[in-house]
């Protein structure tokens, strides 16, 4: 397997690990924002619970993104943040406000429990993260970046259509989706639970509506994608594996089977990023760029993937261990039913944080 | 305002915002380490508290951190894509290797923590170490990608552009080997005194804490120690600077003309157009001997360098001159208090001392900001000295104002918001500090 291969891989490991898990936290920003009524501040309580221990990790898969862009594929890196870099802007805006808003109100004075601006900041700011990311995503697959001296045309058309914006809005509704999928598993109040179920069935549905019409979209955003989509034997198999985890996640929704349907809901996430990629393949920006033509000489490729396995080898046992400790009950399914007791993340959480 | 001045300043005001909380990253992990330690061999409640108050203090400064450091690395590619194509495949991987240390201080600061009652005392120790240790690598992968841009390495030029690129001899480049210590011990410096300060502020309130007594002990013990050692690493750093970068050196030193028997400059008002430093007080053959020991050695001034290679010398010259005075300051508060400990006289007792290091307490961020401001307008007009123009590397969007501004009021925000939330627990000097010991045992077997 070429370096160029294995490099793009980890690419796309780390962008798949971005959705499941930075989206996902993005998508609970999305809930926080509708929590309303007379459950609202457990709602917002659960989600602030679940964020803290592991808020910043779930974020270094962008960094790891950006730094594998510019160290291996630096022409591609450099083609996308000239021709998207209003769009990556307002993105950077969105993550930052997103990354302070959950500091100031987790860190601050009695956080968890009030509403007030920093709500509004936080839902807002994620929204429009996931959906400049979904747009971002979007206008590279649509391969129409160029080097026109018109500010509209360089600056504003690769990424100003329906086909990215429609990117946007379905990874929005994606990030919800699978937020709700997660939350319900964290919820030890059965009302949110049920609150949550819900959601997540809801949100399935409008994901299963957006993945269409992006899908339709993309015959004239991206027709690099829909030919490989649609004139495939195996595009038209992912399309009906995406379609079948879709239902399958429903299914368990309402039997629910929730690990079952966390299960499923991520393959569903898995399966659409990939066939996403698959479908590019071998571009990194279409029509031009491509991991061979705008990879990095031999020496720096080598030496990166040395280095990525063993960051891998290195920091994937302690990633485990961290998700063992603090998350043995919604990962790993340990003692679902136990009531919280005081060596729980919860009333962890709140000692280290809230000096009663 | 020049889109090219307007990315210059927007990627000025990220780093110098963002520097800050890179070296609470640093710092603050080592002195939480140092507090358990100390519990856990003594039992010392107070210093428990300590080490949980640092904890939660880090954890905030490494989540604005972070975002921060997002910035950071969105703005290397939207305002410098250029230089990001060349530099990308040849120092790429020291950032490839920050990324995974940010990664490892991430996942055992969550763990230290949130981890108080769930891990073993050692294991929770352990976590804390790994934290202090990988700030420490970040700082030192970062500074050697900035070294590259000083003194590039590890590829061949061919038609202007890089062959041959070996990316290790790139990450091991001589001004990078350098900066990196001068870098960790200045995050130790401005960490501890910034803390000592602090708790000095407090013990003259309340003289007779004891939890502001422990912490006031090892702030000043990081902090002394470290701004000792900074002495002779600056001094190493200088005279790296004087062999591959002469014309950084010159306008740090305020050296218009090439001569031997150099004098070091104190003081004095750069006069650019007539090529001479005005008004400064010199040491005869102070700088000749500094950087090579001898007093009649040649030193290079800004007269063997074309005029449109000179760095702005003012802008150089001044912030140098600042972080040399903000570090002698705290040398002298700190050979202070030596002299008082050998006396015998508790530090807490002594009420000039305590003011003293209220008033030291920025010094090591302003000495740290001006150093870097330094360097790096020190390397200008070079982003990659002797290869790239920083006008070649900047991106063709216009109008780079609009982030600026929109960037500033980020910043604005960001760091008022910090000062309010921090506000809180270091303004609250409880003498007994309930809040933090009350919880009981702090591991339940």
């Amino acid at each position: 397997m070429s370096l160029e291969l294995i490099i793009a891989g980890f690419l796309l490991l780390s962008l798949t690990c971005y959705v499941l898990t930075g989206g996902a936290d993005y998508g609970a920003g999305v809930w926080y924002l509708l929590a309303f009524g007379p459950r609202s501040q457990g709602h917002r309580a659960l989600i602030h619970q679940a964020l803290a221990p592991i808020w910043e990790v779930n974020h270094v898969w962008l960094i790891l993104i950006l730094v594998i862009l510019f160290t291996a594929f630096p022409v591609a890196f450099a083609a996308i943040m000239t021709a998207l870099h209003i769009p990556l802007t307002v993105l950077l805006l969105g993550i930052v406000l997103r990354g302070a808003a959950f500091v100031f109100t987790g860190y601050g004075k009695g956080s968890g429990r009030s509403s007030g601006p920093w709500d509004v900041g936080f839902a807002a700011a994620s929204l429009l993260a996931p959906f400049l990311l979904g747009v971002t995503i979007g206008a590279i697959s649509s391969g129409a970046f160029n080097t026109a001296p018109v500010f509209a045309e360089r600056f504003l058309h690769p990424w100003l259509q329906p086909f990215p914006l429609a990117v946007g809005a379905f990874t929005v509704a994606l990030v919800a989706y699978l937020a709700a999928v997660y939350l319900i598993l964290e919820a030890r109040d059965e009302a949110i639970q049920e609150a949550f179920r819900r959601r997540a069935i809801v949100a399935g549905l409008v994901v299963g509506g957006l993945e269409e019409l992006v899908l339709l979209l993309t015959r004239t955003g991206a027709p690099l994608i829909w030919d490989h989509l649609t004139h495939n034997q195996w595009g038209l198999g992912a399309q009906g594996v995406t379609a079948m985890t879709g239902i399958a996640v429903i299914w368990f929704l309402w039997q629910k089977q929730y690990r079952h349907a966390r299960v499923c809901a991520v393959g569903q996430v898995i399966v659409t990023i990939w066939t996403w990629a698959l479908a590019l393949f071998p571009h990194l920006v279409p029509p031009d760029l491509t991991i061979f033509n705008a990879a990095a000489p031999t020496a720096t490729m080598q030496a990166l993937v040395v280095a990525l396995i063993a960051g891998v080898l290195l920091l994937f046992p302690a990633l485990y261990y961290l998700l063992r400790v603090f998350k043995k009950p919604a990962v790993f399914g340990e003692n679902p039913s136990k009531p919280p007791t005081d060596g729980d993340v919860g009333s962890n959480f709140n000692e280290a944080f809230h000096d009663q | 305002m020049t889109d090219l001045l307007a990315a210059r300043s927007l990627m000025a005001m990220a780093l110098g915002f963002h520097i800050v909380f890179a070296m609470a990253g640093i710092g603050l992990p080592l002195m939480m380490v140092m507090a358990e330690w100390r519990w856990l061999r003594s039992g010392d409640e107070p210093s428990l508290a300590l080490a949980k108050r640092w904890a939660k203090v880090t954890t905030i400064l490494f989540a604005i951190g972070a975002v921060t450091g997002t910035i950071l690395s969105f703005l290397l590619g939207l305002l410098w894509p250029t230089f990001m194509v060349w530099a990308g495949p040849i120092i790429g991987l020291a950032f490839s290797l920050e990324g995974f240390a940010f990664f490892a201080e991430a996942i055992f600061l969550g763990l230290y923590l949130y981890g108080w009652r769930l891990l073993s005392p050692a294991m929770h120790l352990l976590s804390g170490v790994v934290v202090a240790l990988s700030g420490v690598a970040s700082a030192v992968f970062v500074v050697q990608a900035n070294g590259w841009m000083n003194t590039p390495r590890g590829f061949r030029l061919l038609d202007g552009q890089p062959t041959e690129i070996d990316p290790i001899a790139a990450m091991l480049n001589p001004s990078g080997l350098v900066q990196a210590p001068h870098m960790v011990l200045a995050a130790y410096v401005a960490t501890g005194f910034v803390v000592a300060g602090i708790y000095a502020f407090q013990l003259l309130r309340a003289p007779d804490n004891i939890l502001h007594q422990r912490a006031l002990r090892i702030a000043l013990l990081v902090g002394g120690v470290s701004v000792f050692l900074q002495l002779v690493s600056g001094d190493i750093l200088a005279k790296v600077v004087a062999d591959y970068q002469p014309a950084k050196l010159a306008a740090l030193e305020g050296q218009f003309h090439t001569e031997a028997g150099a004098p070091l400059r104190l003081g004095g008002i750069p006069d650019v157009e007539g090529g001479v430093l005005r008004y400064a007080v010199e040491i005869p053959y102070g700088l000749s001997l500094l950087l090579y020991l001898d007093s009649n050695a040649v030193v290079t001034g800004l007269d063997a360098i074309p005029r449109d290679q000179w760095p702005p010398v003012g802008v150089v010259r001044m912030a140098f001159q600042i972080m040399m005075f903000c570090g002698f300051a705290m040398v002298g508060v700190t050979l202070w208090g030596l002299w008082l400990w050998w006396r015998r006289v508790a530090l807490f007792r002594s009420r000039a001392f305590l003011i003293a290091l209220v008033l030291a307490a920025p010094l090591g961020v302003v000495a740290t900001e001006a150093g870097w401001t330094a360097t790096e307008v020190g390397r200008q007009p070079w982003i990659i000295m002797g290869v790239m123009r920083t006008a070649e590397a900047v991106t063709p969007m216009s109008g780079l104002f609009v982030p600026l501004v929109i960037f500033g009021l980020v910043y604005l925000f960001l760091g008022t918001m910090v000062v309010r939330i921090l506000w809180n627990p270091i303004a609250a000097s409880e003498t007994t500090d309930r809040s933090d010991t009350s919880a009981g045992g702090p591991y339940v077997p």
